[in-house]
């Protein structure tokens, strides 16, 4: 069995299957987008919490840690609610939309980033603070430091917020409703040709996403054996 | 090409096409059972529908249970199930307009090759059932209120059995949709009951088959409703509308008849 | 404890440190006490004293790092009380994730050109290292690096804290070579050091802390010849001082 689901996946890549292309396009499409969205809002956010000190800091550090853990179903229903019809942001017609599964994938990955951020950034600061003091560096000069001298492991974080968001179905699933040609992607489809007991399929395209994560992995141990090497990490 | 430039060309090829799949015109979205979506029914009809009305139906398919929920928040425009007494109360209610049948087929049970309860070639669903009970086989439900799960507790109560005392030891609920119970029930050994179509088209069936159908009780009915407009402003009644008339005509019954999956026929259409 | 000398009127631009009653205390625990001191004379003051003594807390005070608790202290030219530039080296350099260059360039308030910096390198023998990720350098080189940093900001007064513990001593002569050079151009240096014999060569005038507290403050030919304190007698007889 498994090997036919091998073969099958090849022959879906080697045929150029369109539907195929399709769906992972469409998964990438909207993990990146999410991750941008996500990388524009978790550096600030680890960042600021990092490198400032104020009452709660600690509330807030462990608040964030705890959003790391969001279940994707919690995370899929709390967005469905907000976006249905009825709910205070139906007017803008985003349920069942890639639209919707970008947001979804927002408020999952968004922790993710802003937590490794502040630890990366914590560590750093921790590090330079009193150099910087003695430099009298200003905070604008001191956060782009801090950002181009975290950009190996800011790097990694960056590729672990995209594992988690192309590898997610429960939250996608219920905003985007696995419309077939509209809001499928790769979990999602998954998902549906195991419901339909299309194992090899579904472990064909099983396949195809482990290839793209093996791919992410990679990046990431190359990073990594290249921050080593100068000794940034 | 600069930083500045890379990272436009990335958001313009990633924003655009995500930003215009919003504002396809006639499209709208049917709420539906997972059955009529696994069965590949839609991906024989669809491309049909687009041809002669120009609309785009996009179909989410959840339990019944689900589907009518979502309706009544208004996340759908066509609601597309199989429970007529819940579809009625949804129009009663306001939800939506009009209730039509649409098209038939029929459960089965199915059940692992060795027969535990020795019901092969039973026509009569409520002996079945006892048996099941009687010889302490397992039995997989779906337990989530779709519209086939709402049938078996009927047949279940027909039969003077309580399967939910016995939920978790022989009567399994998956709380899943059909396909998803299927696989579990094939994992388990477990008899399970299951509208023909998915059975057909489902590939996971390993040793499973047929063992009851044919009983007048394991009549399944699809009926189709357009929510009310009046309850949910925002509805695509005129495209919706238009959908279910080709659904109901001649045509479209006609091409729902014709579906057929290793030369057995799927839905029988039954519009008035 | 000794008041030094009073500065001569052609050290004018020498900066002067004061201070009076600073104190520090962190929860609880008293780490400075009452310490009253005046730096007026140019080249090194050395601060030695035991582990513990609040050596690298008084300089990080007088540097800015850290708020003292009580008292207050002022660092000034003798002619006016404007603030004058300084920089620090810490014990354990600091260094950017970057080149050798990048890390000095980092630090170049002036602008520099690309000559000076690399002049810069060459003094702490560094130059043909420029192009190097400066995180993969020795100790020696990490210290050596972040003395050339320190200098670079063009400090009139230079805060080290045992810049040279543990470094081999090609590195140690190349730092205490260019701490010299920059005292004769008039750079004040307050420099901790645990190396008697460092202390001897470079010092000025030596501070000798313990316990948060300045046991002596008095030039360096008197310390290491006839040290008045029972502390400093047994520290500079290599006697474990409490």
């Amino acid at each position: 069995m498994p090997d036919s689901a091998f073969l099958e996946a090849f022959g879906l890549i080697a045929t150029a299957n369109a539907d195929l292309y399709e769906i992972l396009w469409l998964s990438v499409q909207v993990s990146i987008t999410a991750l941008l969205i996500s990388v524009f809002l978790g550096f600030p956010i680890g960042t600021t919490l990092a490198i400032l000190d104020f009452r709660g800091k600690n509330l807030c550090t462990t608040l964030l840690n705890a959003l790391m853990g969001l279940p994707p179903v919690v995370v899929g229903l709390l967005v469905y609610l907000a976006l249905s019809r009825s709910g205070p942001f139906g007017v803008l017609g985003l349920l069942y939309t890639p639209t919707a599964m970008v947001i979804a994938q927002v408020v999952l990955i968004t922790p993710i980033i802003a937590a490794l951020t502040y630890q990366v950034m914590d560590d750093l600061h921790r590090e330079y603070r009193e150099l910087f003091l003695s430099l009298n560096i200003q905070l604008p000069k001191a956060i782009s430091t801090y950002l181009w001298d975290a950009r190996y492991s800011l790097i990694t974080t960056v590729l672990a917020g995209f594992g988690r968001a192309i590898s997610e179905v429960g939250a996608v699933m219920i905003v985007g409703g696995n419309i077939d040609h509209l809001t499928r992607v790769m979990t999602t489809a998954i998902a549906l040709e195991t419901s339909k007991g299309e194992l090899a399929i579904a472990l064909a395209l099983g396949v195809v996403l482990l290839t793209l994560a093996l791919i992410v992995n990679g990046l990431v141990t190359a990073v990594r054996t290249r921050a080593r090497k100068y000794g940034y990490t | 090409m600069t930083l500045k430039e890379t990272l436009r060309t990335i958001s313009i090829a990633l924003f655009i096409p995500l930003g215009s799949t919003l504002a396809v015109a006639d499209s709208i979205i049917v709420q539906s059972t997972t059955s009529t979506k696994n069965s590949g029914l839609y991906d024989h009809i669809l491309p049909i529908v687009k041809e002669d009305t120009g609309i785009t139906v996009n179909v989410v398919a959840v339990g019944t249970g689900q589907a009518i929920k979502n309706a009544q928040r208004c996340d759908g425009d066509v609601l597309l199930v199989h429970a007529k007494s819940s579809e009625e109360k949804f129009v009663a209610q306001g939800f939506g307009i009009k209730r039509s049948d649409l098209m038939y087929n029929d459960f089965v049970i199915v059940g692992p090759n060795n027969d535990p309860a020795r019901i092969q070639g039973s026509k009569d669903v409520s002996k079945s059932l006892s048996a099941i009970v009687s010889n302490r086989a397992l039995f997989v439900s779906r337990g989530d209120d779709s519209g086939t799960h709402k049938a078996e507790l009927r047949l279940w109560q027909a039969s003077g059995i309580d399967p939910a005392s016995a939920s978790g030891s022989w009567y399994r609920e998956t709380g899943s949709g059909m396909g998803a119970t299927l696989n579990t029930a094939v994992g388990m050994g477990a008899y399970a009951m299951t509208d023909r179509a998915t059975w057909i088209k489902f590939g996971n069936k390993g040793d499973f088959k047929i063992h009851v159908e044919g009983d007048t009780r394991l009549f399944n009915q699809y009926g189709v409703i357009l929510v009310n407009p009046k309850n949910c402003p925002n509805v695509k009644s005129s495209a919706g509308q238009q959908f279910i008339d080709w659904l109901l005509s001649d045509r479209g019954q006609s091409i729902i008849g014709s579906y057929q999956v290793n030369g057995k026929q799927l839905f029988f259409p039954n519009a008035n | 404890m000794v008041t030094p000398k009073a500065p001569t009127s052609n050290q004018s631009e020498i900066p002067c440190i004061g201070t009076m009653n600073l104190g520090l205390t962190i929860r609880g625990s008293t780490l400075l006490n009452d310490i009253s001191i005046q730096v007026t004379t140019p080249g090194v003051t050395m601060i030695l004293g035991p582990n513990g003594a609040g050596k690298s807390l008084l300089i990080k005070c007088l540097h800015g790092l850290i708020a003292p608790t009580r008292g207050r202290f002022e660092i000034g030219l003798h002619q006016r009380g404007k603030t004058i530039p300084q920089a620090m080296v810490f014990q354990k350099p600091v260094l950017l994730r970057r080149s050798v260059i990048d890390n000095l360039q980092f630090a170049d308030r002036h602008s520099h050109q690309r000559e000076a910096l690399e002049r810069a390198l060459e003094a702490v023998s560094l130059l043909e290292k420029k192009d190097q990720p400066a995180t993969q350098l020795s100790g020696g080189e990490q210290q050596r690096l972040s003395l050339a940093r320190a200098l670079i900001t063009k400090p009139k007064l230079l805060f080290l804290d045992e810049p040279t513990a543990s470094l081999d001593p090609a590195s140690v002569l190349i730092i205490e070579q260019l701490i010299k050079q920059a005292s004769q151009q008039g750079v004040k240096s307050v420099f901790i050091s645990h190396d008697i014999g460092q202390a001897k060569r470079l010092g000025s005038d030596v501070i000798f802390l313990n316990r948060g507290q300045v046991i002596e403050h008095t030039d360096a030919a008197t310390f290491f010849t006839n040290p008045h304190s029972r502390e400093a007698k047994a520290y500079l007889d290599g006697e474990i001082v409490l």
